[in-house]
């Protein structure tokens, strides 16, 4: 049961209350459900037996993060460096996603402390702005973000040292229920809004409305399927190697297949139950269609840090600083279920290859994640910290995926591989699922993968038929080329703007070689962890023979 | 709300919430798995003779 709320906490995430219900508005409300159960079927939940099965293999052979782990199961020295990418998306989305928990601790704390009461939808829109940006803090905290970068790092790092039973399953054993408890909580305010109540400006129905009326036109469009696809992936946690890690400590006999199924169901009760009772009806009902329109352009984070405080303090000063404690407190909870198991991996290669001890292996994750996060944090308004989310937690994830998927069903053999998912299931795996598993997830994998590096302008897809294709600014390739900012430093005429243009060039540019630079370190490491295995089963070879000849 | 929003609400929260509470009680009615001494991870987990 710990290992199940375990992986169910690290699925269930940020992107569960933030992002689904922003998702489904833009793309086409109730209608995106239908993609979006397909996405899970046919990609999330092959994907989830996959990972475990790659990982309770891998456990068996004594290897605990993924380089070894794909090492174990394809001959091609290449397969240890396609692991690289299960240690290096978890410490690069860490380091951004440990600064987006820490929002969620300094809010907990600003709405006890009632700094959003009396406050206007601008003053804490302005809030959010100032914080990000570094400005002076409210309450006199010196560096107010970094402090509660500084104070959530530690946690995690403290809580990671005391080990994977102890820590991060005891949290997990809290902290579901616990959020779960929240999010009901929460749900059951969002659809009881009654319009002309505590300010509000509409009825729950109307919020629902939004969010779930189907705009059928858009069942078809392979943008609204690229999206379903993409949000399987960030609610999932596929294609990290969190699940790997976490599975290469379970016994040879142990189920994957039922654990997997329950912890990736648990994970969509949240997201969809949970996570689609708060956001917009709550929004909808105290702003307006047109406000939440306009907001959900900025992503699920600005409606959720910009407004959602001044929406909880309509409801009065003690009940709002209640329900706005309990909200972050249920994001936070979400995230650090989340970030904990992105610190397995990295401790599991050290504890493997190098011998380290758990502590000093804790420690220095918490050490890279400090250093690495800290530039989305000086720098957020440069763009480092969605620098860091697109290519770990976007590109990386599908490309990884698609890899581990290609390795799984082609080089180490379906037959192997099926007999993996299904020894000491406690559930009758259908069978059809072989099939789906060697064709229908890899190839909606590649379309996903290419139909992301060549996205077309405004999603018509239509116009590569007509010969008028144009990329848009999102896709992979112009995303690389950094056409946006170019385009706007083109347009602009402003001295001071250019200059800021350029500043962000620069930064985005940095932040790509850290990231790439992380890359390569990971690699080395994996190189020399490979060398001292060699060495070792050479002198344990000379040994033997040793033996042999003095016998 | 709109019939067709109802229904396609409806419809998604029982699928979702069916399907969770399906596979968490099977898992509550697993019953845990014994294992041979020479499967058990560690050596602490082997009885002493």
């Amino acid at each position: 049961m710990g290992l199940i709320l375990a992986m169910a906490g690290n699925a269930v995430g940020l992107g569960n209350f933030l992002r689904f219900p922003v998702q489904a508005v833009q793309n086409g409300g109730g209608a995106f459900i239908i993609p979006y159960l397909v996405c899970f079927l046919v990609m999330g939940i092959p994907l989830l037996w996959v990972e475990w099965a790659m990982g309770r293999f891998g456990g068996k052979q004594g290897h605990h993060s993924t380089p070894f782990i794909l090492d174990s199961m394809g001959k091609r020295a290449l397969w240890k460096y396609v692991g690289v990418f299960g240690i290096w998306t978890n410490i690069a989305i860490a380091a951004y996603y440990c600064y987006l928990e820490s929002w969620t601790l300094s809010y907990m704390m600003h709405s006890l402390l009632g700094t959003f009461s009396g406050q206007t939808q601008e003053d804490i829109s302005n809030f959010f702005s100032q914080y990000v940006s570094l400005g002076p803090s409210s309450v006199g905290i010196p560096y107010e973000p970094i402090f509660f970068f500084v104070v959530c790092l530690l946690l995690n790092t403290w809580i990671l040292s005391k080990g994977l039973m102890a820590g991060v399953e005891k949290v997990a054993k809290v902290g579901m229920p616990l959020l779960i408890l929240f999010g009901i909580f929460l749900a059951y305010k969002g659809l009881t809004i009654t319009a002309g109540e505590a300010g509000a400006i509409h009825d729950s129905s109307v919020g629902l409305n939004f969010l779930w009326t189907p705009q059928y036109d858009k069942i078809l469009s392979p943008t609204v399927w690229l999206a379903a696809a993409g949000q399987i992936f960030f609610t999932l946690a596929v294609g990290m190697g969190t699940i790997h890690c976490y599975a290469s400590y379970m016994k040879s006999r142990d189920d994957i297949a039922l654990n997997a199924m329950s912890a990736g169901w648990m994970n969509e009760f949240v997201e969809v139950v949970l996570g689609g009772a708060i956001l917009i009806p709550v929004a909808v009902g105290y702003l307006g269609i047109d406000k939440v329109n306009e907001l959900v352009q900025l992503g699920g984070l600005g409606l959720g840090f910009k407004t959602l405080p001044y929406l909880f303090f309509q409801w009065g000063p003690i009940l709002g600083a209640f329900s706005s404690f309990l909200w972050f407190g249920l994001l936070f909870f979400a995230g650090i279920t989340s970030s904990l198991a992105m610190g397995t991996p990295w401790m599991g290669f050290l504890q493997d290859e190098f011998n380290w001890k758990r502590k000093p292996a804790a420690w220095s994750f918490g050490g890279l994640v400090l250093l690495l996060g800290m530039p989305t944090v000086l720098f957020f308004n440069y763009g480092v910290f969605d620098e860091y989310d697109y290519w770990t937690g976007t590109v990386a994830l599908v490309v990884f995926a698609l890899l581990e998927c290609i390795l799984f069903a082609w080089v180490f053999g379906l037959g192997k591989g099926w007999r993996e998912i299904t020894e000491g299931a406690d559930l009758k795996v259908p069978r059809v699922y072989r099939f789906i598993i060697r064709w229908v997830t890899p190839a909606l994998l590649l379309w996903v993968f290419v139909g992301s590096l060549f996205t077309p302008k405004g999603g018509d897809w239509g116009a590569y038929l007509r010969g008028d294709w144009e990329m848009d600014n999102s896709s992979i390739i112009k995303k690389l080329m950094n056409s946006s900012i170019h385009e706007k430093i083109a347009v602009t005429t402003d001295l001071t703007q250019i200059q800021q243009l350029q500043d962000q060039l620069f930064y985005v540019n940095a932040s790509r070689f850290l990231l790439l630079g992380l890359f390569v370190f990971i690699c080395g490491l994996v190189f020399v962890a490979h060398q001292r295995r060699v060495a070792l089963a050479k002198r344990k070879q000379e040994s033997e023979i040793l033996e042999l000849t003095k016998v | 709300m709109n019939t067709a929003a109802l229904a396609f609400m409806l419809i998604t929260l029982g699928l979702v919430t069916s399907m969770t509470l399906y596979f968490f009680s099977k898992v509550l009615k697993v019953p845990p798995k014994t294992y041979p001494v020479d499967l058990q991870e560690t050596a602490a987990d082997v009885p002493e003779k």
